[in-house]
């Protein structure tokens, strides 16, 4: 996408008046997203005490602790979860990448064998779902009630991923990839050496893609995994931030009668940014490769 | 390319030509016959009684019962109707935002505001449900910020999130906080495909800045926003799980129960399997209908639908 530079010389100057409510405009745009983000990781950085003054989260930065933190890392319900989610996420993007860079590559060749049936079937699950009912008696047979794998194989493979790699693929000119194949290179070869070297913004975007949907996924927890040993950080962060129940976390947590109570607002929050840290964290690397990415799957899909 | 045709080459030649490719295809195309078509045949159990202790094979054949249940339950159709109210809610209040910020987008000159206004807006759209209306909570619940700026004032706090009235301004903000930013992408590559001549010719012509957005901005834009709108009616169904799924239990089923969160909750508190089935298979049958009747307008129109040949 192109991003002009100057003001055409015929364009007038908008007025005062116009450039202010635009600013305006964009600004408050802007803080309803940042907004929202600050006030949580300040109050998950606060201390009790500030947390109480300010009657609820807080807006003004005083003291800064890691307590909320450290509690939650002390081992227990929390700790479990970052790392069953961190390890779902990890598995399962390394899956679906791997076999989505396969089968675009495999289905980005013109006239290869079979390649329209096979992408009319990739394309067809665009139309329909099976519907919740049927996926559950699926992965209950399976066996994969309790496992990871349930959160994992069901949505390994995204058609709508696979096209926009596909369409990246088939953007490469066919003269590199035939003269790998006269000096003599098989499938795998041109894949590894000279496809995928020119396409790393895209398999980063499609692989920000899927490991997003790793990290949130929640709805697949609810459905499939009934032991809460199991489970992943959104579900946690449901079930203690969002219906504020009571919090086992280590053994350092308060009890009334051995009953845990519900967790400080600091610690809520603290859950919060947990579950926000890793978008935070990858989105600034990949989100520059999205517009390239996004918009050729949309206009050659 | 290739000078040959290399569809035109015998069977043998070509699968051993092209038997890696197959292979590299098998993996992804195994799992989505697994678990994207291997289910569909489990709603075979809409037309049965099942039972999870029997199994498919033994449980008894209804015929369409469960069907006729269905349509004779005032639930399934209060579900049904939530489900269209907030597909045309967001028709109305949604749909245009991200066109209008796309056009703001697109007239802020300097790079690096855009870029980081751009960047920013993006990207709720990597956050889940759970955390969208976690920070919606905050910010509105009972003991979030408005209330507590409310009650800091000598007025009574407010909780929009438990509120049924007000559900579906709810729901639709969220749904702008969470997506409208990252809407705009298909519209500011609209906006960049657009001739750059076409504004300075109509410069000339004396058209001001509002006259050149009403007749080469807003015309450059209409083919995306009838695909975009024809997709949007296909998929009048599917409002989305997760968010009403959260937030079923805080505003009432009257107001937040949509077609996906019965299927669940009938399902899973009756354990009537056949039932859920059955209504999930309305679901799908009637969004398919749907996805076909808009991609038959969408090609009407001269655009290419959600599936072209290739």
């Amino acid at each position: 996408m192109t991003v002009s530079t100057a003001r055409p010389i015929w364009d007038e100057r908008p007025s005062v008046a116009g450039r202010t409510l635009k600013s305006v405009i964009l600004t408050l745009i802007v803080a309803s997203v940042v907004f929202p983000i600050y006030m949580v990781v300040l109050t998950s950085l606060s201390p009790q005490d500030v947390v109480s003054r300010a009657g609820g989260l807080v807006t003004v930065p005083g003291e800064l602790t890691l307590a909320a933190y450290r509690e939650l890392f002390s081992g227990g319900v929390v700790t479990r979860a970052v790392v069953i989610s961190l390890a779902v996420t990890g598995v399962g993007t390394a899956i679906s990448l791997s076999v989505t860079v396969l089968a675009a590559y495999g289905l980005s060749r013109p006239g290869s064998l079979l390649h329209r049936p096979l992408l009319f079937l990739i394309l067809a699950t665009y139309l329909f779902g099976p519907g919740m009912i049927p996926n559950y008696l699926l992965v209950s047979s399976l066996g994969l009630i309790d496992t990871y794998w349930a959160l994992i194989l069901p949505s390994a493979v995204t058609a709508f991923n696979l096209v926009v790699m596909r369409a990246f693929f088939m953007n490469i000119p066919g003269e590199i990839i035939d003269s790998a194949r006269i000096d003599g290179a098989g499938e795998f070869r041109i894949l590894g050496r000279i496809v995928l070297p020119i396409s790393k913004g895209v398999v980063a975007v499609i692989g920000m893609f899927y490991a997003v949907g790793y990290w949130n996924s929640f709805f697949n927890a609810v459905l499939y995994l009934n032991d809460n040993a199991k489970w992943p950080l959104q579900v946690v962060l449901r079930q203690y931030v969002l219906q504020g129940q009571s919090l086992v976390v280590g053994q350092t947590s308060d009890t009334i009668a051995g009953e845990p109570l519900p967790p400080s607002l600091a610690i809520q929050m603290a859950i919060v940014v947990l579950a926000l840290i890793p978008v935070l964290f990858v989105y600034p690397f990949v989100q520059r490769h999205f517009t390239k990415g996004v918009i050729i799957g949309a206009v050659k899909g | 390319m290739t000078g040959k045709n290399p569809a035109a080459d015998p069977l043998r030649a070509r699968l051993r030509r092209d038997w890696p490719l197959l292979l590299m295809t098998a993996p992804a195309v195994g799992l989505l016959l697994l678990f994207h078509y291997v289910p569909l045949l489990g709603n075979v159990i809409a037309f049965q009684d099942y039972s999870p202790y029997v199994g498919i094979a033994e449980s008894p054949f209804v015929g369409f019962a469960n069907f006729q249940w269905l349509l004779l339950d005032a639930s399934f159709w209060d579900a049904t109707l939530n489900t269209l109210g907030i597909t045309a809610f967001q028709l109305v209040f949604y749909f245009p935002v991200p066109i209008a910020l796309a056009i703001l987008l697109d007239s802020v000159v300097r790079p690096r505001v855009r870029l980081l206004v751009q960047s920013v807006v993006y990207m709720p759209h990597f956050f889940s449900w759970v955390l969208v209306v976690t920070l919606f909570q905050q910010m509105l619940g009972g003991a979030g910020l408005v209330s507590q700026i409310l009650r800091e004032n000598g007025h009574e706090g407010i909780d929009l999130m438990t509120n049924p009235d007000t559900f579906l301004l709810l729901v639709t903000g969220e749904t702008v906080w969470k997506d409208a930013g990252w809407g705009t992408i298909i519209f500011l590559a609209a906006l960049a495909a657009i001739d750059r001549n076409l504004y300075e010719a109509a410069a000339v012509d004396g058209a001001g800045r509002w006259r050149r957005l009403w007749h080469i901005t807003l015309p450059g834009l209409r083919p995306v926003v009838i695909l975009l709108l024809i997709l949007r009616l296909g998929d009048a169904l599917n409002v989305g799980f997760e968010q009403f799924f959260l937030q079923r239990d805080a505003v009432g089923r009257d107001a937040a129960e949509v077609l996906d969160t019965f299927v669940y909750w009938r399902t899973l508190t009756t354990g009537e399997w056949s039932y859920g089935a059955a209504a999930g298979m309305v679901k799908g049958l009637v969004g398919l209908v749907l996805i076909l009747i808009a991609n038959k307008v969408a090609h009407r129109f001269g655009e290419q639908g959600i599936y072209k040949r290739t």
